[in-house]
């Protein structure tokens, strides 16, 4: 563990992803506690105020100015954060458990079990997986959970694809011969001995899928299927502020550039883990 | 050759059943489609007779074998907002997305493999430092965004191109740099890395000690392998193309099949939904057939195995 901090501390692109994402991560759980204006309330006299920063009259402190209805856009750029990232993070979470465990099983049977789950990864690989999204969203109707589904559903077949891999080579290691010579069940070979040994590469693909997963969220309630409104969510508030854009420029910026710097931070900190746990990993996407 | 083009080939034909099995069963969970033809207040017994004549009262397998053999055949029934047959709706829209795709496909290439090759061989200076921050910023943009922020500066501020819509060059400016932004970050990304790896194996040490010349080292023995994950990464880009043009499409109004996509889903059009995703998906599977044939021309080593 301590090594681990100090190669992380080596790293200066690991440490900037390590560090930004911790603080976004503070900034959405805290998020009530930090004295911004409530995301939902509109006020129509400030209405597209200036950030304040900008040297514009602004009446109240803005720092990155308010939308369209006079609602603050720092405050819904960090309570966005907070629906965003407990999305994304459910959604990795749960493509994760599935893929990592389908995974196991593929490469532990191989097989019949096998060919048929990797026939499927294949099948799904052929549809865009915007197209997949888009076409479940359409069928169950945009929501919360049907989003979580959605997100785990394009995911689940990165974890299945690499974990198989790493287990077709892991079952001829002696320590899961001798596990079989001392008479140990398939389930206690597959959860004691395998799970813990693939949960490194699953770690790092979570932490990559986060940033696409991330990405695809925004694009999706840009779209208008993803989290319904008044929930602040970063896509929607670009959706709304583009017609503004001739007159309020920062209703539109600071929401994208909210997702750059996560989508950032998170792709650093999964580069950096990748090279420190298993460089080899880099080519199998 | 012969068995690898085969399986090749046989892999994508069932690619391709396998989506429109997906198509077929999720279009059943979106709704009744009698119910959706009929206007708002139909009596039930109108619904049923419908159902009766558009076969909806058969078993579910039977209906499935049915409109397996239709869609296969490019039938997907008649669009319900356009009153014409929904895979004509969609057809006419693929030469715009096509011509999107093609455009960032090619200049995003371009300037990404010049930029990754700079990158690898000019490694540890400052050229690679910035090819690298550039590639890092690429991948980490939502591309919707900055295809807004491009219009921002290009159209709001400086009035160079138009915000939206298609018919000159111009309208395509804006969104082809968009795409191809999105497409040169990764492919910089993944030659430089491989370029990196294989100007570390033996062979190329070898093929420097006979004494060839640095350019054919580079050409015969560097480049062609490093390509090798480059044309994979393609294939997998030209999907995210395909479907990321419906949020890119929305952006730049451009009349392409990922807007209709995005119409019909808003206007509750499944016929039109059904063929825009399974046309999508189906030039998807050809795309990713052509870069498993060149793969195996590249590396002579797979269609032997």
């Amino acid at each position: 563990m301590k090594s681990f901090f100090l190669a992380l501390l080596k790293s200066r692109a690991g440490l900037f992803g390590f560090v930004l994402v911790l603080v976004f991560v503070l900034a959405a759980l805290l998020a009530p506690y930090l004295g911004l204006p409530v995301p939902t309330r509109s006020n129509l006299v400030a209405r597209m105020v200036a950030p304040t920063w900008t040297g514009a009259f602004s009446p109240g402190a803005h720092p990155l100015g308010t939308d369209e209805l006079g609602r603050d856009i720092l405050s819904r750029i960090v309570h966005g954060s907070r629906v965003t990232l407990a999305i994304a993070a459910a959604a990795v979470v749960l493509g994760g458990i599935v893929g990592t465990l389908l995974g196991i099983v593929a490469g532990y049977y191989r097989g019949m079990v096998d060919r048929v789950l990797m026939r499927i990864v294949d099948i799904q690989l052929a549809l865009p997986l915007m197209l997949l999204a888009l076409l479940v969203i359409a069928a169950l109707g945009p929501s919360t959970t049907n989003l979580i589904i959605v997100l785990s559903l394009t995911s689940w077949l990165r974890y299945a694809r690499i974990i198989r891999g790493q287990v077709l080579a892991l079952r001829e290691r002696e320590f899961i011969l001798s596990a079989h010579a001392i008479g140990a069940g398939t389930w206690r070979i597959m959860i004691k001995h395998l799970l813990p040994n693939v949960m490194t590469p699953a770690l790092v693909i979570a932490t990559l899928e986060l940033a696409r997963i991330i990405i695809m969220d925004a694009a999706l309630s840009f779209l208008g299927l993803g989290v319904q409104p008044p929930n602040p969510s970063w896509g929607r508030m670009l959706a709304d502020g583009r017609v503004y854009i001739s007159t309020a420029w920062w209703i539109v910026t600071f929401p994208g550039i909210a997702i750059l710097l996560t989508v950032l931070s998170v792709n650093l900190l999964g580069d950096w883990l990748r090279d420190y746990f298993d460089p080899k990993l880099r080519t199998m996407r | 050759m012969t068995r690898f083009l085969a399986a090749k080939i046989g892999e994508s034909l069932l690619a391709i059943w396998g989506v429109v099995t997906i198509v077929f069963f999720v279009s059943r969970v979106l709704g009744d489609p009698a119910v959706l033809l009929l206007p708002v207040g139909a009596g039930q017994q109108d619904i049923d007779s419908l159902r009766a004549a558009l076969g909806l009262d058969r078993p579910i397998l039977e209906q499935y074998f049915w409109s397996l053999l239709s869609m296969l055949k490019g039938d997907f029934g008649m669009s319900f907002q356009h009153q014409r047959p929904a895979m004509e709706v969609v057809l006419e829209r693929m030469p715009a997305t096509a011509m999107l795709a093609a455009t960032a496909l090619v200049f995003g290439t371009l300037i990404g493999a010049t930029a990754g090759a700079v990158a690898a061989l000019r490694r540890g200076t400052i050229s690679e430092f910035i090819v690298m921050i550039a590639a890092l910023l690429g991948q980490a943009t939502p591309v919707f965004w900055l295809g807004i922020m491009l219009i921002l500066v290009f159209s709001v501020d400086l009035g160079w191109f138009p915000t939206g819509g298609s018919g000159t060059w111009a309208h395509l400016v804006l969104p082809g740099l968009t795409l191809a932004v999105f497409v040169s970050a990764s492919i910089a990304r993944l030659l430089r890395s491989s370029l990196l790896d294989i100007m570390r194996e033996d062979y190329v040490r070898t093929a420097r000690a006979k004494g060839l010349m640095p350019r054919t080292v580079f050409f015969w023995h560097i480049a062609r392998n490093a390509l090798i994950p480059v044309v994979t990464m393609i294939g997998i880009i030209a999907g995210e193309l395909l479907g990321g043009s419906v949020v890119i499409e929305t952006v730049f109004a451009w009349p392409g099949v990922g807007r209709i996509i995005m119409q019909a889903i808003q206007n509750q059009d499944f016929p039109v939904i059904q063929a825009g995703v399974a046309l999508v998906a189906a030039i998807f599977i050809v795309i990713n057939l052509v870069v498993d044939l060149l793969y195996g021309v590249l590396d002579p080593r797979i269609r032997r195995r």
